[in-house]
């Protein structure tokens, strides 16, 4: 097994890469070989993370393990830093099963203009982005990793997109650009000020606790990673890009932004800008807190303002985000878990949404809410699917989504102490009326989606058929997920706690509280 | 006239070190050898000149090697001229550079009905002139060299005879060259006075001392600085960089965007780091208010181009001024980063030239709209086009990033205030110059070609050469040392600082 515990995480980012350029190889026109040869590389990739998930050390969590360090770009000092620990395993599990499905479900779904050679390529290049964010322990490896995504998904977005899909795609792009730019500039500062000898993430830790930094210093740093990370996740006010990126992206696009791409975001928060600038975070955790409150409201209220089904499971991602974020603000190892559930939790939840949405618009050729209808008595196995994510993404106890919501929510009762309690439990009830407010929008859109009867133009369409073939292996996955999570949450929190709770002691040990 | 005589015998021939020559003695001979083969067969195309040509770089770069391997530094004419290891960095990247624009240059020239003989020898001139910049150490030494790849150029630039376009883009370039000639050779003489030495390295140690001081300094520093200005094209020197590059052959343009923007990084390099290491009071706040022009009005302005060759023209001046930014620091850093972006942009923006004059040969066009649906019938060009530009534009993994960053890492490292807020304009820079790049992206991506003729293109060979070795470049850039390892011999330049 040393090949695994030397390069299993190597050969697992880079799988996909391998796909795409043996796809190069092959024309245009030879739909199946590329179907196939995406396929394979998506699936040698989570073979490779099977492998290295038998080899972990699940009683370890809390400790780096397949640590890979080899030199890089020396000049600059960015090494090849790799590793993972309980925080990483939830959300490479995510991403190496997400792949795979949105590559089965689009085998006889692709958007125009069709192009499955150009369209698998950009979705592997994203998968090898993803996990290669999960994986980086350097910043400068994470940084490029982080900002591989942008190109594949401004692609999707902006050539297999809806009619606005030039709008949606440039503005997803410079968002992100601009926070990004501001980040780097952030891990530059937080470089020099601590001796200019390492962008490892462990060592810059020890290196900003052993040399005081000074707490200004630190929050004006966090402040530029918070632009680079809160922009990604999308916190309010910086949210707007990701309505429209959503619902112009096709299927495919909305799914794996949904599911995993919004969580580097949240991700960089908990992996690199708590555990190296814990005064920083301290100092803006208020601030994160009231900005992920006012997401979720916000949010919520955006949602029952919506006419259009995927962009109605758009905002309420920004809804879900903000307790997410909420989770983090608390500080505490309690929150942060609920924090990295309500990451997969939304990643399964979100991502069935947009799937069943994609499946609508393709029978209906609209999204339009009062245009639907009756799906019960149309497609009456693809209306119970709904029904489940719909109670899912309510946080229906016995089902995922419950886990990530209701423990931030406790979370926000006892933050971290010296952080303002009475401000936390304030920010609690607040949480707690979004939690109603989703019930509201969620079962107003699924009753007026599913219930009913079918209106008058799709009476007799014969494009509403139930579910297809490879929609159920693309969801079936998913729905199982959703279930068994709801089910028995320790699946995922018996991982994490262990790196939480040294990421929680660290922030506690450095702010003497 | 026997007095004058008397002093010709007391001369004594310096030492000439032939295998530090070697380079030019190479590309000297190659250009003669291809005037005289042009002689053999004067009317008509003849194929072999550009392969002479390119095997003349390319046999060029062979000496340059065997001197890196030597690794000894050598200097000739009491200091005047200089092979070390920046300077045979530099030459890499101008032999190297002219051999991807003779590459672009082939069918372009051959088919076009021009000159060809006297085309490939007035390019290798300029390269010459490159090569003799490099080297160069002292005030003669550098306007020679500025002058002999200055003046070839401007005849490049007027190469299509036949097209208004192209009168407008010599008669602009030559006036504005020789303008920034007069300017630079009057600061020239105002640092002979007060040094008495036309050494770098002398007039350094003069303008440290107490004559550092005397307003004269400062005014000649800025006159010399502003004639290399107008060579990179830093705004407010830049208005003639549009025009000339719409209406000089293609290939050309990109010789002036990369080849000749370099030369005159090099030249500035030189002077602000052996000459003026001293008077960082008067250079640092004329770059920073250099830089953060150049940048931000290029940008604004490439924002609104509608032709692809224009919107590179003015990119490139955004480029220039992100590259001046490092010298608004001085630090060990700024010469590292300079050479690495120089390296870096070369690749990239060579690259996309030679993607347009692939596409250009279908579309006959170079205006923006004209690239819509390429992607559907061009969909390798289209993908290495936009990997291009968006390597301009500073998205990892591509070569751009990392030029980016280490003009971050310079300005981060200086740790001031002037240097964060140069470093935060940057930063807003990059993100509006994605706007402009991202939409010739848009264009080949999103929209349907116009005229609905969707038959493919077909690209030369020379071409795709041209395209394979710079995307190739673009990637290694971007994922390995590279470049910056290549920007890190220009730490010598620090080693001869007085004090």
């Amino acid at each position: 097994m040393d090949f695994i515990q030397d390069w299993g995480l190597t050969a697992m980012v880079f799988a996909p890469l391998a796909g795409v350029a043996l796809m190069m190889l092959f024309p245009k026109d030879a739909d199946e070989t590329h179907k196939l040869v995406a396929m394979g590389a998506s699936l040698v990739s989570a073979a490779f993370g099977i492998a290295v998930f038998a080899d972990f050390d699940f009683d370890n969590t809390g400790t780096l393990q397949f640590v890979k360090s080899t030199g890089w770009i020396d000049v600059i000092n960015a090494r090849y830093d790799i590793g993972i620990d309980g925080l990483s395993v939830p959300l490479i599990a995510l991403t190496l099963l997400i792949t795979p499905l949105v590559i089965i479900y689009s085998w006889n779904h692709f958007p125009e203009p069709h192009n499955p050679k150009a369209f698998l390529a950009l979705i592997l290049v994203l998968h090898t982005g993803m996990l290669g964010t999960f994986v980086a322990q350097d910043l400068i490896l994470f940084f490029v990793f982080f900002e591989v995504v942008l190109l594949p998904m401004y692609f999707m977005i902006g050539v297999w997109g809806g009619p606005e899909r030039q709008y949606a795609s440039i503005k997803f792009f410079l968002y992100t650009l601009f926070g990004s730019a501001l980040m780097i500039l952030s891990f530059l500062a937080l470089f020099f000020l601590t001796g200019g000898e390492t962008f490892n993430m462990v060592e810059l830790a020890n290196q900003v606790q052993s040399m005081d930094i000074a707490r200004g210093t630190q929050i004006l740093v966090f402040g530029g990673m918070f632009m680079g990370f809160g922009i990604k996740v999308p916190m309010f006010p910086f949210h707007t890009w990701l309505p429209d990126a959503h619902t112009q992206a096709p299927t495919q696009g909305s799914v794996i932004l949904a599911a995993v791409l919004l969580k580097l975001g949240t991700y960089g928060f908990i992996r690199v800008a708590l555990p190296i600038l814990p005064e920083g975070a301290e100092a803006w955790a208020p601030w994160i807190g009231l900005l992920a409150v006012i997401g979720i409201i916000y949010g919520a209220l955006g949602c029952l303002a919506q006419t259009d089904m995927k962009r109605l499971i758009a905002f309420s991602s920004v809804a879900h985000m903000g307790y997410v974020m909420l989770g983090i603000a608390t500080l505490t190892d309690f929150g942060l878990n609920a924090a990295v559930f309500g990451m997969v939790a939304h990643g399964l939840i979100t991502g069935m949404l947009f799937f069943v949405a994609g499946s609508l618009k393709e029978r209906y050729h609209t999204l339009e809410i009062k245009r639907l209808g009756g799906l019960l008595l149309s497609a009456p196995r693809m209306g119970w699917i709904l029904g489940l994510c719909t109670m899912a993404s309510l946080g229906l106890p016995g089902l995922a989504g419950f886990w990530g919501e209701f423990p931030a929510i406790l979370a926000a009762y006892q933050p971290k102490e010296g952080l303002p309690v009475e401000l936390f439990r304030g920010y609690m009830v607040v949480a707690a009326i979004g939690t109603v407010l989703a019930a509201g929008y969620l079962l107003w859109l699924y009753q007026r989606t599913a219930f009913g009867t079918v209106s008058e133009e799709f009476e007799d369409d014969e494009n509403i058929t139930d579910v297809q073939m490879p929609e159920w292996i693309a969801w079936t996955p998913l729905l199982i997920l959703i279930l068994v999570l709801g089910v028995y949450p320790n699946l995922i929190f018996k991982i994490t706690d262990g790196s939480i709770v040294n990421v929680a002691q660290s922030i506690a040990a450095a702010t003497g509280n | 006239m026997f007095a004058l005589l008397a002093q010709v015998t007391e001369f004594i021939r310096p030492d000439i070190d032939y295998h530090a020559f070697a380079p030019e003695f190479v590309l000297v001979g190659t250009l003669v050898v291809v005037l005289l083969v042009d002689l053999i067969k004067p009317d008509g195309n003849n194929p072999l000149l550009s392969s002479l040509a390119g095997l003349g770089l390319l046999g060029s770069i062979l000496p340059v090697i065997t001197l890196a391997t030597d690794g000894a530094d050598r200097d000739m004419f009491g200091g005047a001229y200089v092979v070390d290891n920046f300077s045979l960095v530099l030459k890499a990247l101008f032999l190297l550079s002219a051999y991807v624009v003779v590459l672009m240059s082939t069918n372009y020239i051959a088919e076009g009905d021009y000159a060809e003989g006297e085309y490939y020898f007035l390019l290798l001139c300029s390269v010459l002139g490159m090569i003799v910049m490099a080297s160069a150490r002292d005030l003669i030494t550098i306007f020679v060299a500025l002058e002999l790849l200055s003046i070839p150029a401007y005849m490049l630039a007027g190469w299509r005879k036949r097209d208004l376009m192209g009168n407008e883009a010599g008669v602009k370039y030559y006036l504005m060259g020789v303008f920034a000639s007069a300017i630079l050779l009057y600061g020239m003489s105002l640092l002979f006075g007060i040094a008495g030495d036309t050494r770098l390295v002398a007039i350094g140690a003069a303008i440290t001392g107490a004559a550092g001081n005397a307003p004269m300094v400062t005014l000649a520093i800025v006159f010399t600085v502003i004639g290399f200005a107008f060579k990179v094209s830093a705004v407010p020197f830049h208005t003639w960089a549009p025009d000339t590059y719409e209406g000089a052959p293609t290939p050309i343009t990109a010789f002036l965007a990369v080849s000749s923007k370099a030369a005159g990084f090099v030249a500035l390099l030189l002077v602000v780091f052996i000459a003026f290491p001293g008077r960082t009071d008067v250079v640092e706040p004329l770059m920073w208010v250099l830089a953060a022009a150049t940048m931000t009005i290029g940008n604004m302005i490439a924002l609104r181009q509608t032709n692809i060759i224009r919107m590179l023209a003015y990119s490139g001046v955004a480029q220039a001024g992100f590259m001046l930014a490092p010298l608004a620091v001085g630090s060990d850093l700024s010469a590292r980063a300079v050479v690495t972006y120089l390296v870096i942009y070369a690749a990239m923006n060579l690259g996309a030239f030679a993607c347009v004059i692939g596409i250009a040969r279908k579309t006959r066009s170079a205006e923006i709209d004209s690239f819509g649906g390429l992607f559907e019938y061009a969909p390798g060009l289209t993908v290495i086009l936009s990997l291009f530009l968006f390597s301009l534009a500073g998205i990892p993994p591509l070569g751009g990033w990392l030029a980016k960053f280490v003009v971050f890492r310079t300005l981060a490292d200086a740790n001031t205030a002037s240097g964060y807020v140069l470093g935060a304009i940057v930063a807003v820079n990059s993100v509006i110059a994605l706007y402009y790049y991202a939409n010739v992206a848009r264009q080949m991506w999103m929209n349907p070609p116009p005229d609905e003729d969707r038959t493919p293109i077909v690209v030369p060979f020379a071409i795709q050469a041209a395209i394979g070795m710079t995307i190739v470049a673009t990637f290694a850039f971007g994922v390995s040392d590279l470049a910056t390892r290549l920007g890190d011999e220009a730490t010598f330049l620090l080693a001869g600082l007085p004090g």
